[in-house]
Parts: C-alpha cells; structure tokens; sequence
C-alpha cells in the first residue's frame, strides 16, 4: 500500500448509475468521482439508495445502467471477487460473520484459496499492530462485542492490499470513543495511499473525517462538495430535502405519579449469545420520557423482553406498572394493566409480515380490545378490526399500494409508524419502544418521535431504548445508558452531555462520569 | 471364525449402510439444508442397484446404478429447494413417498428372485488371522468404503478449504453469500452427494445384507440416518459410533428373537425406533449442546437478492 | 441461463387458486409420459384411472370410503402443518385409536347396545390423542425433533397392531388367522345409503370435521393463533400466544383426527382388526393436505382426487394390467408438482441469459 502520488487521474468514477426494482429507482443516474488516498463521503439519510449504490461497486448487485470507470478503464464488476480483484474492499454494516467458525477462519474463508489458515495468523499479527485492530486468531466469533467484530471485516479487507475501502455505517455499533479510534486508523489508512468512502448518515463524524462528499437523496445525487465549508444546516437540508419540523417538546413537563417501576431486575442469560442482566433499577413517571442509550448487543433486546413480559420474573415486584406488581404476569396481562410495547425488530417480532395490516392490529390487542374485536366463541369481527385498522393509518400517514396490503410490502418507515400508530390508537398509559426510528426515514422518524412526546405530554410514561444519541437528546427528558446488562442512573437532560454518556455507553463507572474532563 | 467375531461381522454389515447415509446427510446438513428424503433415495438405491445387478450378473455395476439413481433422485430434491425454494421438509416427504411408490412400482418384478451377491475380500495371511482376522481384513469391501468415507468427510470438513466454505454456507448463508460464495452451487453439490451416498446404502441392503427386493426393504432405516447425524451433533466420527451402536440394538435383538426369550418378537423388532426416539430426547435434551452444533442456517430458504 | 426467483410483494390470489392445477395438470402429463414408457396408451390408462372409477354409483360409494380416512387425517394435518408442526406420524395415530376404539367389540364382545359405537368413536380419538401427545411433549419438554419422533412411533405402532391380532386379541374361533373376531352389529358404522354402496358414516365425519375446522382456521382468534404461530413463532410470542401449548393443540387434534379415521375405516370399511389396516392413509393424507392448500374445504376435494387415484389404480390393474403400485408413484409425484406450483404463490420466475447482461452494463445503456 505505498502512495501514488504519479497520478492525479481519479481512481473510481461511476457514470450514471441507475438501479431498478420493479417500480420503484433506488439509484438514479449517480455520478460519484474519489481520488486516491481521498476519504469521500457518502451521504443521506435512510432509503435514500447508498447501500445498493455501493453494493454495485462491489459486485453484489448488477446495476440497471450506467458504467464504472477503475483508473480510466472501464470495468465490468460482476461479483465480489471481481472487485477484490481490482482492489475494492468492502465493510458492510451488517457483518458477514460466521458465529462457529474462529477468527482465523472467518477471515480465510472470504479470502481466495492461497490464503491457508497459518499465513492468516502470521499476516493477522502484522496488520493488528500496524493498525491498532487487535484480535485473538482462535476465538469464536460469537464471543466477540460488535467493535471486534467490526475489526475482523476490515483486516479481511486490509489483508488483501485494497486501494478503494468502503464501510457502510461503521459507528452505527460503536460507542463514540471507539469510533474516534476508527477514524484514527482510517486516518492512517489513507496516509498510506487507500482511498476510503465512507457511507454515513452522521454529519458531524462526516465533517470530522471527510474532505469530499457526495450527497443523496431519494436515489439521485443532490450535491457534491467539501463538508467542512458547508454549514450542518445547509448539508442537512440537502440530505433531507424539505425542512423536516425539528420536534418540539413543548412546555416543560411536571412528571406525575409512577406509572412504570424495575426495581433489581436481574435474569440469566438466554442462549448462548445473550446477555445477562444486573440489578436493573429505572422508574418512569406519568408525563416523562426516559431514554436508555448503549450500543448494540448490551441487554437492550433482553431488558425489552423482561419489561414487556415476553420472559416473566420469578419475583412479582420486580416489574411494576401502575402501581401493581406485574413480574409474573405474561406479556398479555402487562397490555391489559395498561402497557404496550414495540419491539426492535418488525417484520416477524412487532408484526407478522405475511399477515395483512388489519390481521396485525389484532397481534397485540386481541386481548385489550377483546369486545371489539371478538365476538362469541372468539369469532374475529373482521369489519370492527378493518375500521381501526383503517384508523390508525390516517393518524399516522402510513403510505401503502393497496387497500389492505401484507406487512412485508410496505416500507420500513411505514409499518414502523403502523406499528407505533396500532399501539398509541390504545392511549396507553406505559409505552415502552425500543429503537424507534431505526433504518426509518426522515419524515417518518419526526413523526414517530413527535407522537412519543405528545403521548408523554398527555400523561402517560415512555420508555424509548434507542442508539442514535441524537435522537434520545431530542425526546427525551432524562438519559440513562446500559452496558453490559447493568443501568446507569438517569441522567437529567439538562445536565447530560454527548461525553458524559459516551463515556457511559463505553462502560466508565457512573460516579467517574461527573469528573471526566477529557476524552477517554 | 468365533461367535464373537460373527456377531461383530453381522454387526458391522447392519451398520453400514447407517453409516454410510448418515455421512451423506451430514454433509448435506453440514451446508445448511434438510433433506428428509433420505429413505426414498435409499430405497431407490435398493431397487435399482438390485436390478442392475440382477441383469448384469455384476455387483459393483449394481453398485454404480445405486450411486447413480440417488444422485439423480436427489437432484430432483435440490432443484425444487434450492432453485424453487419449496419448503424443505415438505419436499423431503415428497422425495421419501416418491420414492417409496417408484420403488414399489419398479421392483414389482423382483420380488422373490434371489439376487447377486457381493462376496468378501480375502488377504492372504491378514484374513486367516485367529479371533480378528475376518473382521478387520475379510468383509465386504463396501465395509472399508464406509470407513474411508468418513474419515474422508472428515478430513474434507475439518482440514480443507473446501469444507471450511462448505460449513460457512451451513452457519449463515446470507454472509456466505455476501462474501461472494456460490451458496446455491455447493448447496446442490452437497446434496447430490448426499443422494449418492443414501443410494449406495441402500444399493448395500439389496446386494449385500439381503440379497433379495423386497417393497419397502429399507424399512426405516433412512430415518434412523437423519436421527444418527442428529445423534452425532454433526461430526463424522460420531456418527460412526451411532451407527455401529444402532447395528448392535439390531442385530441384539434378531438374536434375541431367534433364542427364543419370553419377550413378544414385534416388542424386540421395535427396539431400534425406540432406541431412536431414546437417542433423540438425550442429546436434543441438551440444548447447550444442540444450540453450539447445529448449522445456524439449517432448513431455512435462501433466496440471493440481485 | 439461470432461473431467477423476484420476491411478489404480496401473496398471489391467482396462483393460490390455480396451483392445484396445475399441479394435477403436470401430474397427468408425467403420468401420461410414464404410461407410454411401459407401453401402455395413456389415453386409456388416463380413462381408467380418473374417469372410470366415477361412472357407477357403487364405485362412488368406494370413492367415499376412501376419501373419508384421508379427509379426516388431512385435516387434522392441516392444523399442525400451518402451526409448523410436522407430524408425520399419523399412519400411527390412525393405529393406535383404531386399538383403542376396539377394546369394546374385542373384549367386551357381550355388551351390545345403541351406545358401544358413539363410545368406540371417543374413545379411538382418545386413543389417537393420547398416542400423538408423545411426540408433542418431546417436542416442548425436550426439544426434540417432531418428525423423528413421530415416524418412529408409526413403525412401533404397526408392530403392536400386529402383536395384538396374533396374540392376545386373536379371534379364538378363527383358525389361528391374524385377526380379531369379527365385531356384533352395534360395533359397526353403519352405512350412509346401503341401498347404493357401502359409504359408511367415517364419510360424514370426515365433512362435519372439515367444516368445524375450516370455520375454526378462518374465523376465530384460536385460528389466528395457529397461523400466527406457524408463520412467525416471534410474532407469536409478542402477542402473548404459548407456542408449546399451540403443539400440544396442534398434535391432539391431528391424533383425535387420525384416531377417529381409524376406528372408522375398522367398524365401517372392514369390520374387525388385521395385522394392515390402512394403504398408508397417514401418508397420502400429507399430500391430501398440500394439495388442497392446506385448507380444509380444499381438502375435502384433493381427498375425492387421491381416493380417486387409488380407485383408479385398482381399475387400471384389472382393464390394462397396470401394476397398482403405479398409484403410489403418481401421488409421490403429485405431491412434488404440488410444492412446485406453490412457488408461482410468492414469486415470480425470471429466466435470466448471462451473456447479455454483462455486455450491455459495460457499454453503459441508459
């Protein structure tokens, strides 16, 4: 990897590239030029079409049109190994990881055949130190926190001399000191002659890292500029378009009675990749929002499923809502105390996704709203169901093809908001959410937030568990972060700041936290 | 030769085509697909490998039609789960009932023709050893094929790059996939040696164990398969062991039946799906131990986004 | 060339309705293949199998009789499959509630009155519950494999059948033959229309079933439940549904079922108990189930087609010397075309030339 400096000839261009998917263009004709040993940006928010731009230039997927120039050349990529062949190396935001298989073998197994297993290890020790990426060549995968995953896809990108790397998202599973150690070594990286585009939808890590960035939205390239000379507010509105209302919270809340109470929640852990939770202690009063930061894979998903009753408590008091113990109740009787629940997950955890919207109003409520939705020997009212069904997607917008269309056929975005819209429709006066607006689009993510806050102004308590910082800083009234199974205190939003939970979310003790002066 | 040794002789000939089919499945299984079908295949092998022989005069050409039909048969599976993505285990049943009724139809004309056997090797010297000779140097050579065929898997699985994809594709074909592995590709390769494998087994019961077709004569046997790799969380040494110790239960009870004892004969024909349900609930009952070997991806569809 | 599969964005109507179809369709263009291959004429062999069978009303009775088992364990089958759970064992459950539906004509054979069938009918789907709650609590206490576990109990089954005929059950005044004494006549279902044939009340059964379990699947929230759980066990579980109670649920209805279908085909078709009782009902009812949908009222219909397909290799065995076994390869094979056609349901198929896609993304098309 030495620097090139004989040429000032950019090293990839793409020309008009389109992608098409029955109706619907993710890519328009893109043009996006990176120079050697540049880190270009690739900006826009959710949808906007960056992952299947940058799957084609890797292979992945065939474009509809348009062409790639490497070096001047023009090239056809039509698999991966193709483009590892010509230098590109890839970063995905979802990892492709093998659980089972150790360390040295994930990395063998994407590399071609003359790698073996024992030039693995030796070449692993080298890159490691040269780059800070340290990792155990005979560990399992799934023992791994999601930061040594990460590590991983980039020394098998590293260990075949890439002259163009691409991450997609990377800091979406990082706290933020480990992503300032990323930018580090991608820092480096670069010195030494890789040109990196870096796929985000994060303005202030882009402005930090990148000299270059191109910017999409809705499949076409609205701007090409250097995000340092633009202001946030001028390159945010190119990525989302019309101004999106910032979310008003309104006048400040006087939180009122307890509506939902953990005290000591501990569980095992479940499976072999879980996490156990310790001593969880957070009480949410009527009128609040609290927030619950951490980075992925800390008992988020765990805490969500002991909260809502999906795995029920040995001991009644450890989860109270309204007042009554609720800790041996099923997740059934916590919605009938007043609860309700979104999890993470959509399609196939928070709805079904070959059942039809109307079917999944019933998913939650056939209990809560057992009058009006059953009739004798539980006979589904199909018309009573059809009409809040029908209800609920007029509250919340939701965009759909047809007039009762499957679950899995609309957008992310729009079965989100369903989903939220299926649950406010019942005023609930506990609404415990986890990862609100993830992978959801701009308007769609205002508005989901603006109905939590809204819900929380009328009286109720909200919980959101979420990793986009950002967006706990918006809504929420305090702050509480869990690492590895064990939560924080609240922090009041007055007095929270992005360090001070970072540093939580990378698992400083909380008392240190008021002291930290400088970046961990 | 002593009773000892005939008995492990007998022993070693009912676990064979066990053995042999469980380490196709298991290589199936390995890349992340079920194939319930083993019996049909099997059985199939049965007729066809019985047939060709018959007409041919030659075993090992009976052999070589077995191999041939489960391939064949099995390809027939993939194109519909892997291509088509039907449901596996519904396609597997509809392997199994096919082949069943295939078999039934083409081996009509067989039944009660006595059929060419395979006889044993003989080394001079090793075979006439006293108390092991016969066991270790005298069998079938399809015996030692079955040896060779697991220490083969499990040298291909455990010590090649080959098989290191292949068990990738079986953890998670999605990342397989991402990583620019032919899922599809080795998932077909997989199964048709999985079919070849069954075919062989069952070739093994018409040519070797009985000499004759009768409908139906695998009589439970591929199932017993999918339970043994099961059994064997999916190591080929181990199903091995499954193997020989399901030939003992069943060669133990056809001894037991012929002395004679008090116990019903259906009672002691039951014993091997017994001793399967038993074996089952042992090691499923463990579930750490199921949870860290089963392929992560097993059963489930694959449809490669482009 | 490749097939490429494009993901429908929502669940077809038309080829949820058509591919039944063309399953049967493709089935008897195989079998047409196939009958010319063992040199015999298609047309006629076609003739005897689907149509002759249908042109006497007597034959219509048999239609009936063979329908009814294959009905009754299909539909049962189709709770368990839409939940997921693959019980494959109901050749045995068929068995065993056939066992247990006989105790009272076998060993009771004096106590005669109106009440010893109703009784016998209960107590055959008691039988075939109790036996199908084995693989179920394996499957929720232990976490075992469903399928193994209940095939192998059918081959456990078929052996206890046959020790009961030649043992303590055998009839002492026949001769040392396998079977049991033939049952009185208040042990025996009684036939819907003697006049015409010999369509026993296992029929009516088989429709009032397929009734109350279609109208549970589609209309009420237990039918929601089952779907739910079967499509997606996560989402079930968010709604509060138990997915081991939904196997214990799923399995003793299917075994009630298949239990009920045995004691019928006994007391009904044959009239005592022999070491075979059943062509494989517990099987053919898998591609019963699948060929009609997985819906009840569809599996009134593929069961009048599969009856149709054993009916019909009988006939064809008399009139062209066709080997009846030809029947089961047909039905393997239906069952195949069936899975098949079901993939036209969710996506759709895309033949795709290599070659010329690579040329026309380097020149750069718009």
């Amino acid at each position: 990897m030495t620097a090139d400096v004989s040429s000032s000839r950019p090293l990839v261009e793409l020309k008009g590239i389109s992608k098409r998917y029955g109706d619907l263009l993710a890519n328009d004709q893109i043009d996006l030029v990176i120079d050697r040993s540049e880190i270009h940006a690739l900006l826009g928010e959710n949808g906007a079409g960056k992952s299947t731009l940058v799957k084609i230039l890797y292979g992945v997927i065939e474009p509809s049109a348009g062409e790639i120039l490497w070096e001047g050349k023009p090239v056809t990529i039509s698999s991966p190994v193709e483009a590892r062949a010509l230098g590109i190396g890839m970063v995905f935001q979802h990892f492709s990881l093998f659980d089972e298989l150790t360390v040295a073998e994930n990395i063998a197994v994407a590399l071609s055949s003359d790698w073996s297993l024992a030039r693995v290890r030796a070449r692993l020790g080298d890159i490691s130190r040269a780059y800070g990426l340290a990792l155990e060549p005979d560990r399992a995968v799934w023992t791994l926190s999601a930061g040594e995953r990460q590590r991983i896809e980039i020394v098998r990108c590293l260990l075949q001399n890439p002259r163009l790397l691409i991450l997609d998202e990377p800091t979406s599973v990082l706290t933020p000191q480990e992503a300032e150690h990323l930018f580090v070594t991608l820092d480096k990286l670069a010195a030494d002659g890789c040109s990196i585009l870096y796929i985000s939808h994060k303005l202030e890590e882009v402005r930090r890292l990148c000299r270059q960035a191109t910017i999409l939205r809705g499949g076409r390239v609205v701007g090409t500029l250097d995000p340092r000379a633009k202001s946030a507010r001028e390159i945010a509105a190119l990525m989302v378009g019309t101004e999106v209302g910032e979310v008003r919270s309104g006048l400040p809340h006087q939180p009122r009675g307890e509506m939902l109470e953990v005290r000591d929640l501990s569980m095992p852990a479940g499976g072999l990749h879980g996490q156990p939770l310790h001593s969880i202690n957070l009480s949410a009063r009527a009128g609040e929002v609290i927030g619950i930061a951490g980075v992925a894979g800390n008992g988020q998903g765990e805490f969500f499923e002991a909260v809502s009753g999906e795995v029920q408590q040995a001991d009644a008091g450890c989860v109270r809502i309204r007042g009554k113990d609720a800790g041996r109740m099923s997740i059934t009787g916590r919605r009938l105390l007043g609860a309700a629940f979104v999890p993470e997950e959509r399609l196939g955890h928070g709805a079904a996704p070959r059942m039809t919207l109307s079917e999944n109003m019933l998913l939650s409520r056939h209990a809560t709203d057992r009058k009006a939705f059953l009739g004798a020997a539980g006979v589904v009212r199909e018309r009573a169901i059809a009409m809040a069904s029908q209800r609920v997607i007029e509250a919340m917008d939701v965009r759909k093809s047809a007039p009762d269309p499957e679950a899995a056929s609309l957008s992310g975005g729009n079965l989100q908001k369903f989903i939220v819209g299926r649950e406010l429709d019942r005023r609930p006066a506990v609404m415990v959410i986890n990862q609100p607006t993830w992978g959801v689009d701009a308007g769609a993510a205002a508005r989901i937030r603006q109905a939590l806050i809204e819900l929380a102004r009328s009286g109720s308590a909200v919980l959101v568990i979420s990793q986009d910082l950002d967006e706990l800083f918006e809504i929420s009234d305090a702050i509480a972060v869990m690492h590895n199974g064990m939560l924080s205190r609240p922090i009041p939003i007055g007095e929270a700041t992005l360090e001070k939970i970072g540093l939580l979310m990378g698992g400083a003790e909380p008392g240190h936290v008021e002291h930290a002066e400088e970046p961990a | 030769m002593g009773m000892l040794e005939a008995i492990l002789i007998t022993i070693a000939t009912a676990a064979t085509p066990l053995l042999i089919a469980g380490i196709g499945e298991l290589v199936v299984e390995r890349s992340g697909v079920l194939n319930l079908g083993v019996e049909g295949m099997m059985v199939m092998g049965a007729v066809t490998g019985f047939g060709v022989a018959l007409m041919t005069g030659s075993p090992w050409l009976g052999f070589l039609a077995a191999i041939a039909v489960g391939a064949l048969f099995s390809l027939l599976f993939a194109f519909l789960t892997l291509t088509l993505v039907t449901n596996q285990v519904a396609t597997g049943l509809a392997l199994t009932l096919l082949g069943l009724g295939l078999s039934g139809m083409i081996g009509e004309s067989f039944v009660g023709i006595p059929g060419v056997k395979l006889g044993s090797i003989h080394i001079p010297l090793l075979t006439d050893l006293p108390l092991v000779g016969k066991f270790l140097f005298g069998q079938d050579p399809i015996f030692y094929i079955s040896l060779l065929l697991t220490g083969g898997v499990a040298y291909f699985l455990f010590r090649t790059r080959a098989g290191l994809t292949l068990r990738s594709v079986g953890d998670n074909h999605a990342s397989a996939h991402a990583l620019g592995i032919n899922v599809i590709l080795i998932r077909y390769l997989a199964v048709m040696f999985g079919g070849a494998c069954a075919g062989l087994a069952g070739g093994y019961l018409s040519i070797v164990y009985t000499p004759q077709w009768v409908e139906n004569m695998t009589a439970g046997r591929g199932w017993i398969a999918l339970a043994l790799v099961v059994f064997a969380s999916w190591r080929p040494w181990r199903v091995l062991a499954g193997a020989y110790l399901f030939g003992a239960v069943t060669i133990g009870q056809l001894h037991a039946q012929a002395l004679g004892i008090g116990v019903p004969s259906q009672l002691l024909s039951s014993l091997p799906y017994l001793a399967t349900i038993v074996v089952l609930v042992l090691i499923s009952g463990n579930r750490r131990l199921t949870m860290v070997n089963t392929p992560a991806s097993l059963g489930r569809p694959f449809v490669p986004d482009r | 060339m490749r097939i490429e599969l494009v993901k429908r964005p929502q669940r077809s109507a038309l080829f949820s309705a058509l591919s039944p179809f063309i399953a049967l369709a493709l089935t008897l263009v195989a079998g047409a293949i196939m009958f010319s291959l063992l040199g015999k004429s298609p047309l006629d062999a076609l003739y005897y199998y689907f149509i002759d069978p249908l042109r006497e009303v007597w034959s219509l009775h048999e239609l009936a009789v063979k329908a009814a088992p294959l009905i009754l364990i299909a539909v049962g089958l189709s709770v368990c499959f839409l939940s997921n759970n693959w019980n494959i064992g109901a050749e045995g459950q068929f068995i065993m509630g056939a066992i247990a539906g006989s105790i009272l004509p076998v060993m009771y054979p004096d106590f005669q009155s109106w009440i010893v069938l109703p009784l016998m009918m209960i107590m055959g789907m008691v039988g075939g519950a109790a036996y199908a709650a084995v693989p179920a609590f394996l499957k929720t206490r232990f976490n075992t494999n469903e399928i193994l576990t209940s095939l192998m109990l059918v081959y456990v089954a078929q052996l206890f059948l046959d020790w009961m005929v030649r043992g303590p059950w055998r009839n002492p005044q026949g001769m040392n033959f396998p079977e049991t004494r033939n049952f009185h006549d208040y042990a025996v279902l009684p036939e819907i229309w003697s006049a015409s044939g010999r369509a026993h009340w296992g029929f009516i059964f088989a429709l009032v079933a397929a009734v109350l379990v279609w109208f549970m699947l589609s209309k009420t929230l237990r039918g929601y439940e089952v779907k739910v759980l079967g499509q997606s066990p996560r989402a079930g579980r968010f709604a509060g549904f138990s997915s081991s109670k939904m196997v214990f649920f799923a399995f003793i209805v299917s075994g009630a079922l298949a239990g009920l279908a045995g004691i019928s085909e006994v007391s009904g078709a044959i009239g005592q108990l022999r070491p075979t009782i059943s062509p494989g009902y517990g099987f053919t009812a898998i591609i019963v189930a699948f060929l009609g949908r997985l819906n009840p009222l569809g599996i009134v219909a593929a069961g009048l087609v599969l009856a149709l397909s054993y009916l019909g290799g009988e006939a064809a065995q008399i009139s062209i010397g066709v080997s009846d076994k030809v029947a089961r390869a047909f039905q393997g094979l239906l069952l195949f075309f069936v899975l098949g056609a079901d993939t036209l349901i969710h996506y759709r198929i895309r033949f795709v030339a290599t070659v010329s896609r690579k040329a026309e993304v380097s020149h750069g098309n718009a």
